[in-house]
C-alpha cells in the first residue's frame, strides 16, 4: 500500500447466507483510493455498490459476510490496519471519527424521536465529548457549514420538521462533524431533485477542500462520475468490469456496459426523446448467472465466446476492462 | 397540548355516559321484576314490593335514569341488597388488594418480558430466542388456576416460604398483607409477560432494521448504546399500549387468581355479586372498571406523546 492511498480493497468477496446455500453479492472486488481524492463506484441497482461500502464499514446486514478479501486503510499519521479483520471494538473506534458514511436513504436514515442537534451532537459525544456547551457549538457551526438556514432554530428540530435536501444536509453534517479521513457517500444525490442535487454536490466538494478527506462516491449517475470524480470503478453484478481514471473513461469507454452507462446520460444539446436509451434487460439476480461475463445475456457484441469467466485485463496502462472484445469492440466503434 | 387534554377528557366523560347508560340498560332488560330477580325465589310478594320502593323502580323510567346518572356522577352508585352498604364503601374495601395485585404482577410481567423480548428480537432466531418464544407460549397456555395450585402446594404448603391463600384477616398489618400477594403476583405475572414478551420482541424487530439504526452503528457507538437507546425508544409505543392493556385488565379483576388464593379483591366480589343477584353491586363495578378502562387509555395516550414528538394532537 502506497504512502498516498488511504483506501485499498483487495480482492473482496461478501456472501449472503440463504436458506440452502449462500450468494455471493459483491465478487473479485479491488480498487485504491488516493488520498484526498474521490473514487467513483458506478453501476445500475443491485451491482453491489452499497454492499461494498457496507463491507468496508463493518455495517453488512446479518445475513452478510467477507468471505475473503482485505480492506486496507490507513488514515492520518497511522498503521495500516485491514478494516475485515479489525476487532468489533477498534472498528467502533474508525466508525465516525475516520471513516463516516452517508446512506443512500435521506428520508429514513436519521432517528425520528431525536432532534437534529442531539444526533449529530452524538457523533461528537461518542469520539472525545467536548461537553455539552461546546458540543452545541460546533454541531451549529456544522449546520451553518453545510448550508441549513435558520441554523439556530433548526437545531432542535425533529426529523419529520425537514424536507428531503435538509435532511441530507443533515446527513452530510453528522458525517463530517468529527472530520473524518473518509467519507463514503452512497448515493448522497438519488432521492433529491436535480437544482438540491446539484447545492449537494457543490457542498461536498468544498468541504472536502477545506477538510482534505477523502471520499468514496456511489452513484448511479455519469454526469455526477464526470462532476465529482478523480477516478471511477464500475460495477455489474457483484463485480468491476471497467476502472479507470475519469477522463480516459469517458474518453474512451471501453466496456459494453460502461459505453451503456455513458449514452443514457442526459447531454445539453440533445432533444427530450432521444436523451435516455436505457441499456434493455437487467441485473441478473446473484442466484442465477450466466456462466461466463454476466453481461453477456444483455450485450449485443456477445457470443459463444462469452461464455467462459472473464478476467478483468489492463487494456491500457491503467486502464482496467473485463471483456475479452475490447479489442474487437474498439476496432468496431 | 393542553386543548388536546381537555378533548380526550371531554371524550372521556361522553364515554362514562354511555357506560352509565348501558348499565341502566341492562338491569331494566333482565325479564320479569328486577326486585323479584334480585330477591330470588324464596322471597314474598310483600318484601319484592318493598324492595321496589327502595330502588325507585315505580318512578317512571326516564326519572329512573336521571336520578341514576345524577347519583352515579356523585359517586353514588346505590346500595348493595346483600351487605346493605352503598355501593362505593363496598368496591373500595375490596379495591386494595385488587390494586396492588394488579401494580406488583405487573411489575414482575415486565421484568421478564421486556429484557427478555429484547434480548430475543436483538439475536433473533438463536437458540435463546426460540426458547423465549416457546416458553412464552407455554405460559401463556398453561392456566393460571393450575400455576397457583401448584404454587400453593410447593412453595406455600411444603416449603412454607409464602403464606398459602387469604389476605391476612381484617386486622393484619400491611407487609402481612402484601406478604399473601406474593405468590398470586407471580402467577398473573408470569402469565401475562408472555403476550408482552411477544409484542416487546416484535416491535423490536421491526425497529432493529430501520435505517436509523444502521446510521446510529455507523457513528461507532456500543451495540448496547445503538439497542437501548436509538431501538427501543422507538420501539416502545407498542409496548406501551400493551401494557396499558394488561394493567387495565388486571386491575378489573384477576376472577381466577383471587379465587385460587381466595383474596377478598375485586375479581371475588363480582363473582359473589353475581351469585347473590346484587345487581346494585354487579352494575357498580362495570361503570368503576369501564371508566378505569377509558382512564387507563388516556394516560397511555399521553404517554404517547411524551415518547414522540411527531404524534400530533
Ligand atoms: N440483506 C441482504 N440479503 C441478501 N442479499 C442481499 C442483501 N442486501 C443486498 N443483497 C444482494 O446484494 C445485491 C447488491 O445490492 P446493493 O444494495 O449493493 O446494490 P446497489 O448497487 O447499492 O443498488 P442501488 O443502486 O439500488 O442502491 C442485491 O442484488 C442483492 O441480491
Ligand atoms: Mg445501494
Amino acid at each position: 500500500m502506497s504512502g498516498d492511498t488511504i483506501l485499498k480493497v483487495s480482492d473482496l468477496r461478501v456472501e449472503f447466507a440463504g436458506r440452502r446455500s449462500s450468494t455471493a453479492a459483491v465478487r473479485d472486488v479491488s480498487f485504491s483510493l488516493g488520498t484526498g481524492k474521490t473514487l467513483a463506484l458506478v453501476g445500475e441497482s443491485g451491482s453491489g455498490k452499497s454492499v461494498t461500502s457496507l463491507a468496508i464499514m463493518g455495517l453488512l446486514p446479518r445475513a452478510g459476510r467477507i468471505a475473503r478479501g482485505t480492506v486496507r486503510y490507513r488514515g492520518r499519521d497511522r498503521e495500516a490496519v485491514d478494516l475485515a479483520r479489525l476487532s468489533e471494538k477498534a472498528m467502533r473506534r474508525m466508525r465516525g471519527a475516520e471513516i463516516a458514511m452517508i446512506f443512500q436513504e435521506p428520508m429514513s436514515s436519521l432517528n425520528p424521536l431525536f432532534t437534529i442537534g442531539d444526533q449529530i451532537g452524538e457523533m461528537l459525544k461518542l469520539h472525545g465529548d467536548p461537553g455539552p456547551a461546546e458540543r452545541r457549538k460546533r454541531v451549529l457551526e456544522m449546520l451553518e457549514l453545510v448550508e441549513i438556514p435558520a441554523a439556530a432554530r433548526r437545531i432542535d428540530n425533529y426529523p419529520h420538521e425537514l424536507s428531503g435536501g435538509m435532511r441530507q444536509r443533515v446527513m452530510i453534517a453528522l458525517a463530517m462533524i468529527c472530520k473524518p479521513a473518509l467519507l463514503i457517500a452512497d448515493e448522497p444525490t438519488t432521492a433529491l431533485d436535480v437544482t438540491i442535487q446539484a447545492q449537494i454536490l457543490d457542498l461536498m466538494r468544498r468541504l472536502q477542500g477545506e477538510l482534505g478527506m477523502s471520499i468514496l462516491f456511489i452513484t448511479h449517475d455519469m454526469g455526477v462520475v464526470a462532476e465529482m470524480a478523480d477516478d471511477v470503478a464500475v460495477m455489474y453484478s457483484g463485480e468491476i468490469v471497467e476502472q479507470s481514471a475519469t477522463r480516459p473513461l469517458f474518453a474512451r469507454p471501453s466496456h459494453p456496459y460502461t459505453q451503456g452507462l455513458l449514452v443514457s446520460i442526459p447531454q445539453p444539446g440533445r432533444p427530450e426523446g432521444e436523451r435516455l436509451v436505457p441499456i434493455p434487460g437487467t441485473v441478473p439476480p446473484p442466484h442465477s448467472m450466466p456462466p461466463g461475463c454476466a453481461f453477456s445475456p444483455r450485450c449485443r457484441y456477445a457470443s459463444q465466446r462469452c461464455d467462459v469467466p472473464v478476467a478483468l485485463v489492463e487494456a491500457r496502462a491503467g486502464h482496467m476492462v473485463r471483456c475479452i472484445k475490447t479489442a474487437e469492440i474498439a476496432a468496431h466503434a | 397540548m393542553t386543548r388536546y387534554i381537555v378533548q380526550r377528557m371531554v371524550g372521556m366523560l361522553v364515554v362514562v355516559l354511555l357506560v352509565l347508560t348501558i348499565a341502566f340498560v341492562i338491569v331494566r332488560l333482565a325479564p320479569g321484576d328486577p326486585a323479584a330477580l334480585m330477591l330470588g325465589p324464596e322471597a314474598t310478594p310483600a318484601e319484592a314490593a318493598e324492595l321496589r320502593e327502595r330502588l325507585g323502580l315505580n318512578e317512571p323510567i326516564p326519572i329512573q335514569y336521571l336520578s341514576f346518572v345524577g347519583n352515579a356522577l356523585r359517586g353514588d352508585l346505590g346500595t348493595s341488597i346483600f351487605f346493605n352498604q352503598p355501593v362505593t364503601r363496598v368496591l373500595l374495601a375490596r379495591a386494595e388488594p385488587t390494586v396492588y395485585l394488579a401494580l406488583f404482577s405487573l411489575i414482575i410481567a415486565l421484568i421478564i418480558a421486556v429484557p427478555i423480548g429484547i434480548y430475543a428480537a436483538y439475536r433473533r432466531g438463536s437458540w435463546l430466542d426460540q426458547t423465549a418464544i416457546s416458553t412464552a407460549m407455554l405460559a401463556a397456555s398453561v392456566p393460571s388456576f393450575w400455576t397457583g395450585l401448584m404454587f400453593q402446594r410447593y412453595l406455600a404448603t411444603e416449603l412454607g416460604w409464602f403464606p398459602a391463600a387469604g389476605y391476612g384477616g381484617p386486622d393484619a398489618d400491611f407487609w402481612v398483607r402484601m406478604g399473601h400477594l406474593v405468590l398470586p403476583s407471580i402467577v398473573l405475572g408470569i402469565v401475562n409477560s408472555a403476550l408482552i414478551l411477544r409484542f416487546t420482541r416484535a416491535s423490536m424487530l421491526d425497529v432493529l432494521g430501520e435505517d436509523y439504526v444502521r446510521t446510529a452503528r455507523s457513528k461507532g457507538m456500543t451495540e448496547w448504546r445503538v439497542v437501548l437507546r436509538h431501538a427501543l425508544k422507538n420501539a416502545a409505543i407498542p409496548i406501551i399500549t400493551v401494557i396499558g392493556l394488561t394493567f387495565a385488565l388486571l386491575v378489573s379483576g384477576a376472577v381466577v387468581t383471587e379465587r385460587v388464593f381466595n383474596i377478598p379483591g375485586m375479581g371475588n366480589l363480582v363473582v359473589s355479586a353475581v351469585l347473590r343477584r346484587d345487581y346494585p353491586v354487579i352494575q357498580g363495578t362495570l361503570i368503576v372498571v369501564a371508566t378505569l378502562y377509558v382512564f387507563i387509555n388516556l394516560l397511555t395516550d399521553l404517554l404517547y406523546l411524551l415518547v414522540d414528538k411527531r404524534v400530533r394532537y
